[in-house]
């Protein structure tokens, strides 16, 4: 491939050109903008403007008691709305001191890999269709509507399924669903190496990611990019293994890494990821223990509708809960987790009402996309694009 | 994360290299905090981050948040991680209601970057040093500072007039 660093303008052919593209199309990730320096077809410089799907959910949710807030931030990242519910559920649970059974760490494991799985097959049908490969779409597509069938089947919901609440899950998985559940994750791993097939001898595609939007590790880390982009510049570093939450210390499975960290890398980590995840789903299922889906303590957990009829006590905390919801007593807390993107982060601020007093969510596609100019520079503006779909920013992420 | 008595060693080791600038510590839910003087931010965080055997390396997430009935009023929060013993660290500058300001840390943690742009933009924090604080999220002449406590929900007119004026 030609050295893109050396300055072409000397030739005085080319000049420097100031490019807006978007506020949309980059192959329509999201609604983002960029303004791109060219010279020639080489982008020299860019910087994303973002901000135009912003909704003011982390304000909203200020004013809705602790379990109104969950459909919301749901719907900031819209590609892994139980990594979202987990981000917070997880950090109310921490500052109330609710431990949360065995069975509901095993089933939220579950839906979390199922989503992982659901948000890479999103990344990898779009981003093959910036570089020309269709069918991959409608392959990906195919196997992300088994997911969200799983979804619809444990929780009446496709998408925003409102299905963590704080203290464990909202209903027990039904009948039938382990099993559809294993014959997924028998299939799955043999997609993904038909994926594979479709793709890893591509030579178009090959050529298109090879060597493409290298970033050193060193400047990945100090511009705080996680998840599969860091992993791909060789760096092991997975919240998974490195904390202790939800059923992950008894799973077993591996942290794909890449070598140089470009964007070939990104895809094969990514791929990788998903078979990991059909393990973990596969060991989950295996060792699902039984007992309650969701922690006995009424204070902060409904009581079963069966009771309301016959205990007093019962109707009382359901009242309580519903109208006013459960009280926390004042208190900060940050907890993260492995999302799909990276570090997922939720902070809360509790001032002792019934409602969150600050949710913050440090959105990995927010911080990776800074990356972005240090990905795209000194290339042809297609590989920028290819870039951007390697980086797989959700802008409902970013602008929150 | 650095337990209590390790908290408290590790304020003893900064007040031995910067006098004072550790105001307070705190300690709950198993998360460690160290409240510091605004003024000396980022004297802290490079100690933090350079001093052998500390290795702070990598800030995880920059937020603020509003305590409002408390003065001072607003905490610019620090996520730390130390990515080797795995530990987090939150470092808390608390800032006074009117004209809150302190230095920026892009040059330490150029991921900051965007998020003191977030931060300025909802909270109207001041990060000076910041190589181009303006309004990252919100249109660019919007006035106000729609994260702080006093903001209402629901301050926005709304744009969709047609009920209003049709049924009144």
């Amino acid at each position: 491939m030609a050295d893109l660093t050396a300055d072409l303008v000397a030739d005085r052919t080319t000049e420097m050109m100031t490019v807006n593209i978007g506020p949309h199309h980059p192959a329509t990730h999201g609604v983002l903008r960029l303004v791109v320096d060219l010279e020639g077809e080489v982008v020299r410089d860019l910087k994303p403007v973002i901000g135009y799907v912003h909704t003011g959910i982390e304000k909203s949710c200020e004013d809705k008691s602790y379990w109104k807030v969950i459909p919301f931030v749901e719907r900031m990242d819209y590609v892994s709305y139980f990594f979202q519910m987990e981000a917070y559920c997880g950090a109310v649970e921490r500052l109330i001191g609710l431990e949360i059974p065995p069975r509901a760490k095993y089933l939220r494991t579950i839906f979390l890999e199922l989503n992982r799985i659901h948000s890479h097959l999103v990344w990898l049908g779009t981003t093959a269709l910036d570089l020309g490969a269709i069918s991959m779409l409608w392959y990906c597509f195919r196997e992300r509507d088994r997911i969200l069938d799983l979804f619809e089947m444990a929780t009446g919901q496709r998408m925003h399924t409102r299905y963590f609440q704080v203290g464990g899950v909202i209903e027990d998985i039904p009948v039938g669903f382990e099993e559809k559940c294993r014959s997924f994750v028998h299939d799955m791993p043999i997609r993904v190496g038909q994926y594979e097939a479709l793709l890893d001898r591509n030579e178009v595609f090959l050529q298109r990611t090879k060597g493409v939007g290298i970033v050193s590790h060193e400047r990945l880390l100090d511009l705080g990019v996680t998840g599969p982009l860091l992993r791909a510049a060789g760096d092991p570093w997975d919240l998974r293994k490195a904390f202790d939450y939800l059923a992950y210390p008894e799973m077993d499975f591996k942290i794909p890494v890449g070598t140089v960290g470009d964007n070939y890398d990104r895809y094969r980590v990514r791929v990788a990821e998903m078979v990991e995840s059909t393990k973990i789903i596969g060991q989950a299922l295996e060792a699902l223990p039984g007992g309650p889906f969701i922690a006995e303590d009424r204070k902060y957990v409904l009581p079963p509708r069966s009771e309301l009829s016959t205990s007093m006590e019962s109707l009382i905390h359901h009242f309580k809960l519903v109208t006013e919801g459960f009280r926390v007593d004042p208190g900060e807390i940050y907890y993260a987790i492995e999302g799909p993107r990276g570090e997922l982060g939720c902070f809360v601020l509790a001032d002792g009402s019934s409602k969150p007093a600050r949710v913050h969510f440090r959105d990995p596609s927010f911080v990776n996309l800074q990356s972005f100019a240090d990905m795209a520079k000194d290339s042809y503006v297609a590989d920028m694009i290819c870039s951007l779909g390697m980086l797989d920013p959700i802008l409902g992420g970013v602008d929150r | 994360m650095p337990d209590g008595p390790g908290l408290e060693l590790l304020r003893g080791e900064i007040d031995a290299d910067a006098p004072g600038a550790v105001l307070a510590t705190s300690y709950e839910k198993e998360r460690a905090a160290l409240i510091v003087d605004p003024d000396r931010i980022v004297e802290v965080l490079t100690w933090l981050r350079d001093t052998p055997g500390q290795g702070y390396r990598f800030l995880s997430s920059l937020h603020v948040a509003d305590y409002l009935p408390a003065e001072p009023r607003f905490g610019v929060h620090y996520e730390l991680l130390n990515r080797e013993r795995v530990e987090r660290l939150r470092v808390k500058a608390m800032l006074p209601a009117e004209g809150p300001e302190i230095d920026s840390v892009t040059d330490l943690f150029p991921t900051a970057n965007f998020q003191e742009r977030e931060a300025f933009d909802f909270f109207g924090v001041v990060f000076h040093g910041h190589p181009e604080l303006t309004r990252i999220l919100l249109p660019e002449d919007y006035v106000g500072w729609p994260q702080r406590r006093d903001f209402p929900v629901g301050g926005e007119p709304v744009t969709f007039t047609y009920s209003e004026e049709r049924y009144g």
